[in-house]
């Protein structure tokens, strides 16, 4: 049986990771994920874990010290947010080039400058380039699922590579929900045991990581990731089938929320997706036929299976909680567009940039959005795809 | 030994660039960089353990009975720091 | 056991081994394949290398100059890369997921990657006390990019972002004083040490650091032929010469307290250092006597500042 609880986005994840049990901790603090190490600390502390806990000096020497633990052939893990994973970035890109399964919480909040503790995806969008897998959660019972299955995805042979699980910084993180865990033993099962192939603690087989990889060998090593990266979807899909198997929660690459016979509809990450049901429940109740495509699976992208599933509707929108700053639109809209148009599937899409710094974004919001649509399907045009959901403006009314 | 080289298809690299054969840096020889020679001069020699630890190459093998012998011209790469620390004349350096 | 460099050379295994691409005549070389050969041959080591010259010559794809198990990570974080080998070691001996014997920890980085980009670093993994030995080779430069100054370059050097122009001649600082900042950390042991004689005294400081309990950190000069401008040949006459004028003291610090290893009799006037070094050539010219004068004083304060410091810290 499983077992109610009622925790924080942090503590869910926290509790993810004292039943993982990994070998390594290395993390330092950052609001608003700082109560993961903090928890964390305090399992270490009272002997609940068998983890190495490394209270290091930076965000920096956090995934350095987490590249040497796996490296080692250890588990390790980390938490971190916006300025903490800008300060990682060098390493995040080393972890994923060296193809060590490290896995991350990414409680996400804006970037600097200037300074912001609240929640946007602007962390996240940083490093979407970088070789990890990403999963965004809507809630603390995704974070807390996603974490239980990113060991499983992360270590396979045909991927190896990082995975970072994402959820909204305050907005899940510090909300405490109802949440479903599934009992320790249960995880410690569908988790397993790791056994890399190669390591460096591995005395019978010194091995060498990290070289200077020149112009006759870089290219091809890169290119192994990428096909890791491809590799990774069907991992994901199987790992999540039999995750259903062990507690009936049901995950594929996105979810899609009264998408089947939607005419109009939001494609979102992490919690709005939450507001946005609540928003198309009330719509369906007056007849109109929106829905939600709310993506999980964010690295790989799913190209082909999210054009396939937009493909009947007649207008999107594509929401992005960071904005790309490029003149042409945020990142999940780029990703989004041209998933539809290497499948030859035109939709009408508009981009809406929101949540910026923390932003609420209400019902109302999400409510003009499927408002513009209507408008959108009715006159057939789009005057400006890049909007801004939100946002104060002279000439408000 | 290594049987990776510039053509060496992706699907053969080993992932992330690892090396498993720890050391196999004796296959790449290094002796062609050199433009002047350390020649040993047995006769002169003391053994007197001097040169030993300061080649940069390992160039200067030492045997079991704690004794030097000549130089390993595969990896020697001439810099001719062991000649200067000789104190009895007994490492010359000479024009390739 | 008393040391005999024919017995070490001769009998402990050569851990980094030839082939390996760094300049001929470089002063690195040595210094690391005599420091790997301080282990105990039963032991086992993981070796972390800071981004820079050694870490590049020694493992270019597909091949390792390193017979033990090597990680580099980048520039910054060779102390917190291998904190991190060392944690997953501790955890899973604890766990009994590794087999029996012993695993040592050393890193090794150049003044770039210690005296500066990664001192932030380093001093994050001696403070925290892992089982581990931090190496600097000490160059004085960013040689791996070409001789541009650091923070351990000293005073008056000709480098390529410090030149000796017209109105600057060279440096303007004093170079920055590492083995007495890690003695700040506290720890079990910190050395000062360099290629000397038959290296006895780099090989009794390396077994030491290694087989300390706890963080130990060595900073080891290591001449480079081409950033300071001298003969290839001449390493062993720049390293002799480094200890004989106070420039780079012999000491040891164990648990605060400090020994000096080795006192000239007669201490060598720092030109004897100065003049075989193309990078302190300025220093010569007419009129720029003064520059020699202020180095002498450096020289004279720091050495007899490291006088009085092992009196104190000796005292009962």
């Amino acid at each position: 049986m499983s077992i109610r609880e009622r925790l924080s986005g942090n503590e869910a994840t926290a509790t993810a990771m004292k039943q993982i049990n990994p070998d390594v901790v290395a993390a330092f603090p950052i609001t608003p994920s700082t109560e993961i190490p903090q928890y964390f600390s305090t399992f270490v502390a009272n002997g609940t874990v068998d983890t190495e806990f490394v209270a290091v000096e930076s965000e920096h020497s956090a995934m350095s010290a987490c590249i040497g633990a796996e490296a080692a052939g250890s588990r390790a893990m980390t938490a971190t947010s916006a300025n903490g994973l800008s300060l990682m970035w060098e390493m995040i890109y080393i972890a994923s080039s060296l193809r060590l399964p490290i896995v991350l919480s990414l409680v996400n909040r804006a970037v600097s400058g200037p300074l912001n503790i609240h929640c946007d995806h602007s962390d996240a969008m940083g490093v979407r380039d970088s070789g990890w897998i990403m999963l965004f959660s809507e809630n603390n019972q995704e974070a807390y699922d996603n974490t239980l299955m990113a060991h499983r995805i992360a270590e396979h042979k045909d991927v190896m590579l990082p995975l970072m699980v994402c959820q909204d910084g305050f907005i899940t993180s510090h909300a405490i929900e109802n949440i479903e865990l599934v009992e320790d033993d249960k995880v410690k099962e569908f988790v397993g045991e790791y056994k890399p192939e190669h390591y460096l603690l591995n005395k019978e087989e010194p091995i060498a990581v990290g070289p200077l990889d020149l112009q006759a060998y870089l290219f091809e090593h890169k290119t192994q990731q990428a096909i890791a990266m491809k590799n990774a979807k069907q991992v994901i899909l199987d790992v999540s089938k039999d995750f259903e198997k062990m507690t009936g929660r049901n995950y594929g690459l996105f979810e899609e929320y009264q998408l089947e016979d939607a005419e109009i509809a939001i494609v979102c990450m992490n919690s709005t997706a939450g507001t946005t049901k609540f928003v198309i429940d009330n719509l369906r109740k007056k007849g109109i036929k929106a829905g939600l495509l709310k993506i999980r699976v964010f690295r790989p992208f799913p190209v082909d299976e999210v054009a396939k599933s937009l493909s009947h509707v007649k207008a999107i929108a594509i929401l992005d909680r960071a904005d790309s700053l490029n003149a042409a639109g945020g990142a999940l809209f780029e990703d989004v567009t041209s998933a539809m148009y290497v499948n030859n599937i035109h939709v009408s899409a508009v981009n809406y940039i929101y949540g910026i710094g923390g932003r609420d974004t209400k019902a109302d919001d999400i409510e003009s959005v499927y408002t513009d649509l209507l408008e959108i399907v009715k006159t057939n045009k789009i005057d400006n795809p890049y909007r801004y959901l939100g946002l104060r403006k002279e000439g408000d009314k | 030994m290594t049987e990776i080289n510039n053509n060496t298809p992706m699907e053969k690299l080993t992932p992330g660039g690892d090396i498993y054969t720890a050391g196999n840096a004796r296959e790449f020889k290094t002796g062609d960089w050199r433009s002047i020679r350390p020649v040993f001069l047995s006769d002169k020699c003391k053994q007197c353990g001097l040169c030993f630890p300061v080649c940069p190459e390992d160039a200067i093998p030492v045997n079991k009975d704690m004794l030097r012998e000549d130089f390993n011209y595969d990896y020697c790469k001439g810099c001719g720091v062991c000649s200067k620390v000789c104190p009895f004349g007994a490492i010359e350096m000479k024009e390739e | 056991m008393a040391y005999n460099v024919k017995d070490v050379v001769a009998n402990k295994p050569s851990r980094f081994t030839a082939g390996h691409r760094m300049c001929a005549g470089c002063g690195a070389p040595p210094v690391a394949r005599h420091i790997m050969r301080a282990l105990k041959p039963e032991d086992y080591a993981v070796v972390a290398g800071a981004t820079g010259c050694m870490e590049v010559s020694t493992f270019i794809y597909p091949y390792t100059a390193w017979t033990d198990s090597f990680i580099h990570t980048a520039f910054e974080c060779a102390g917190a890369t291998l904190a991190g080998a060392e944690a997953a070691y501790q955890s899973m001996k604890k766990q009994g997921k590794l087999p029996e014997g012993d695993t040592k920890f050393i890193a090794f980085g150049g003044d770039g990657g210690t005296y500066d980009i990664g001192l932030q670093s380093l001093s994050g993994a001696m403070e925290r006390g892992h089982d581990m030995v931090y190496v600097c080779y000490d160059n004085g430069a960013y040689m791996n990019t070409g001789i541009q100054r650091s923070s351990a370059t000293p005073k008056f050097a000709d480098t390529t972002t410090s030149p000796a122009g017209k109105v600057i001649p060279g440096k303007m600082q004093w170079r920055k004083d590492l083995a007495k900042i890690m003695v700040g950390h506290h720890l079990p042991y910190v050395a000062q040490t360099l290629g000397y004689m038959n290296f006895k005294d780099l090989y009794e400081k390396a077994e030491k650091a290694i087989y300390t309990e706890g963080p130990a950190f060595l900073n080891v000069m290591a001449p480079c032929p081409r950033g300071w401008g001298y003969p290839t040949d001449q390493l062993m006459q720049i390293n002799k010469l480094a200890v004989e004028t106070c420039y780079w003291p012999l000491y040891e610090v164990i648990d605060g307290k400090y020994k000096i290893n080795y006192k000239p009799a007669k201490k060598l006037p720092i030109e004897e250092f100065l003049k075989p070094q193309k990078r302190f050539k300025h220093m010569f010219k007419p009129d720029n006597e003064w520059m020699i004068e202020k180095f002498q004083k450096e020289v004279d304060s720091r050495w007899q500042e490291l006088l009085d410091l092992e009196e104190i810290t000796n005292r009962d």
